[in-house]
């Protein structure tokens, strides 16, 4: 029998972690113990002051670089800095699904999920003002994963983090008020093809545990260069795992789900998923490309290589076919993946770099892009057909100038967050031998161009019609989380250098 | 009897699983096809973990079970809302959202 020895824990690196995590479970009891009238401002002020304490200590942190907890979560310059982007963009995303004036019936959720949609029971919900409230805890939960996901150093870790992840996830889908059915079905689409592609990825675990003995990123790294002989095993095993996270990143051919779920789910959440887990999955991914698969790398490249360019190309070109803004947009994050993935292929210091600044830049434009397309209103909600769109530069020329921002930074145009991201991923991965794929990313670029500027010229150059949609005024909660993202839209594109710096003394993953 | 055989097994079971998502219809059978692929990969865990002599992989299967249960719980009251609405558990019918 053997003496037992507990692993080391360093708690305060992992604090931003426990924090989060704390926040849910007492978000949980707020929601068991506390009247209903207070539950809306008790959970506000504990989300808010959560996010903004594990900012506070991601910052304090900054430096960090050390694997805890017995090689299962690393602190490293990487993982601070999409910690800090993730709970910033959170932080904006919880605006945008705290605001309730925009909607003349209350907030974007249902009363109550459970109540059948049209019944009685739902009117009666409705008019007595009911609010569920426990879209604040998913949230929380939902964050915790995202967190550990970026820091997980092991293949367990990762797959736990996956579910908290996406488990809150899937339910926020499905709990729009308006258009239940809608968000329904994209809550089961997300669910069956969520679950789908984590259980590719933990048998893709199992095949890398089998071959190294180990689940740890560093022991398969060894494992690696110690025996390189079993090439099946590893093979399948690799490709399982990455299958898996390109399920989240949303990468051509498994995109399925983003366009259904992007437009059924209400956009505040949309607005937080197409941010947070695009840099929490992308973050996942290049860990486990750069640390426990990096010795294999020539066997994943051409297969990244090929998927990179399918992502770019079926996003762009069956984004232009579409009549609904916030299917497009889905489509649109469809294309942006692969404009990462030339990043993450180029598998070099200046690779993981480009990739980081890209997810930022991407995740500031996304999450303000739909917060525009949340505003954007008729008597039935939402509008979002194009057709509501014409004409909208010279019924609101505020909005729509602010949304041309985001398309144009969407599609790379300089002075704009979105270019520099591009040029920096182009060069990264030029430099690394990936001109070919670089020539098929600005092909790509320029298809893409296309449908955002054709959305651009509705708005600035068709007549307003009756159908035109008005723009709602948006409480405090909105305007925060919009100009923020515009802000730091603009502000990436004209000074980069700062956020450059940045990644560049954050440097590369801990082994 | 050879651990390899577990092996091979779980990868019949995850295939089985697999398939099952792809081709049926009704959404609690497909669901439970996603746990059929959960449980195969928990077998070969515990497949590999006694080929490798050490005892991470059977941890790690008393891990998936636990995150399973909660994808059992999240996934039904998926379904569930989606049967009262629509009176239907088949994952065709839900067609509003396409193109």
């Amino acid at each position: 029998m053997t003496e037992f020895t507990p692993p080391e824990i360093n708690y305060y690196a992992i604090a931003p972690i426990l924090i989060m995590f704390g926040a849910a479970i007492v978000s949980v009891l707020v929601e068991a113990f506390v009247p209903r009238r207070g539950r809306r401002p008790t959970q506000l002020v504990l989300v808010i002051g959560s996010i903004v304490a594990a900012l506070a200590v991601t910052i304090d942190l900054r430096g960090t670089r050390l694997v805890t907890g017995a090689g299962a979560v690393a602190v490293d310059g990487p993982t601070l800095l999409l910690w800090a982007a993730l709970l910033v963009i959170s932080l904006l995303g919880a605006l945008l699904m705290a605001e309730r004036t925009i909607d003349p019936v209350g907030d974007s959720f249902a009363p109550r999920a459970s109540a059948l949609p049209g019944s009685d029971d739902e009117q009666q919900f409705a008019r007595r003002g009911y609010l569920q409230t426990e879209v604040w805890p998913f949230l929380l939960f939902a964050i915790t994963g995202m967190l550990v996901f970026v820091a997980a150093n092991d293949l367990l870790i990762m797959f736990v983090a996956l579910e908290v992840m996406s488990l809150p996830l899937y339910l926020l889908a499905g709990m729009a008020r308006r258009r239940r059915l809608l968000s329904q079905e994209a809550a089961l689409k997300y669910f069956i093809l969520g679950a789908f592609s984590s259980a590719f990825f933990l048998y893709g675990a199992a095949l890398l545990y089998g071959y190294s003995g180990s689940v740890g990123f560093v022991a398969i790294s060894d494992a690696l260069t110690a025996k390189p002989s079993e090439g099946t095993l590893v093979a399948l095993g690799v490709a399982l795992v990455i299958v898996g996270l390109l399920f989240k990143v949303s990468a051509v051919p498994f995109h399925q789900w983003t366009p259904d779920v992007y437009q059924g789910a209400p956009t505040s959440v949309t607005a937080l998923m197409a941010a947070t887990v695009k840099i929490a999955a992308f973050g996942a991914l290049l860990r486990v490309l750069y640390v426990a698969v990096g010795g294999l790398r020539w066997d994943w490249t051409p297969m990244l290589w090929i998927i990179a360019a399918l992502t770019m190309l079926v996003g762009s070109i069956v984004a232009i076919s579409q009549t609904d803004v916030k299917r497009m947009l889905a489509y649109s994050s469809v294309a942006q993946a692969g404009f990462i993935l030339i990043g993450v292929i180029a598998a070099t210091p200046e690779g993981l770099a480009s990739s980081l600044f890209y997810l930022i830049a991407y995740g500031f434009t996304t999450i303000g892009t739909f917060a525009v397309v949340s505003l954007v209103r008729n008597a039935s909600g939402e509008a979002t057909s194009m057709a509501a769109w014409a004409g909208l530069g010279r019924k609101s020329p505020l909005t729509a100038a602010v949304f041309s921002l985001f398309l144009l930074s969407l599609a790379g145009i300089p002075l704009t967050s979105g270019f520099v991201g591009k040029f920096a991923v182009f060069t990264a991965a030029i430099a690394s031998g990936g001109t070919w794929l670089v020539i098929i990313g600005v092909v790509a670029s320029i298809i893409a161009a296309f449908f955002y500027v054709r959305l651009i010229v509705l708005m600035y150059f068709a007549k307003p019609t009756e159908d035109t949609a008005s723009v709602a005024i948006p409480s405090a909660f909105t305007t925060i989380a919009l100009t923020t993202a515009a802000v730091l839209t603009i502000a990436l594109g004209v000074f980069p250098q700062w956020l450059l710096d940045v990644l560049e003394q954050a440097g590369v993953f801990i082994r | 009897m050879n651990p390899a055989n577990y092996v091979l097994l779980s990868a019949v079971l995850f295939s089985i699983g697999a398939v099952g998502v792809l081709v049926r219809r009704n959404a609690i059978v497909v669901f439970m096809s996603v746990e059929l692929m959960l449980n195969a990969a928990n077998l070969a865990f515990v497949a590999f973990a006694r080929m490798n002599g050490n005892l991470d992989g059977q941890t790690v299967a008393f891990f998936v079970m636990v995150v399973a249960a909660a994808e059992v719980v999240v996934g039904l009251a998926i379904i569930v809302t989606i049967f009262r609405t629509r009176r239907s558990a088949s994952i065709d019918e839900p067609n509003l959202l396409k193109y």
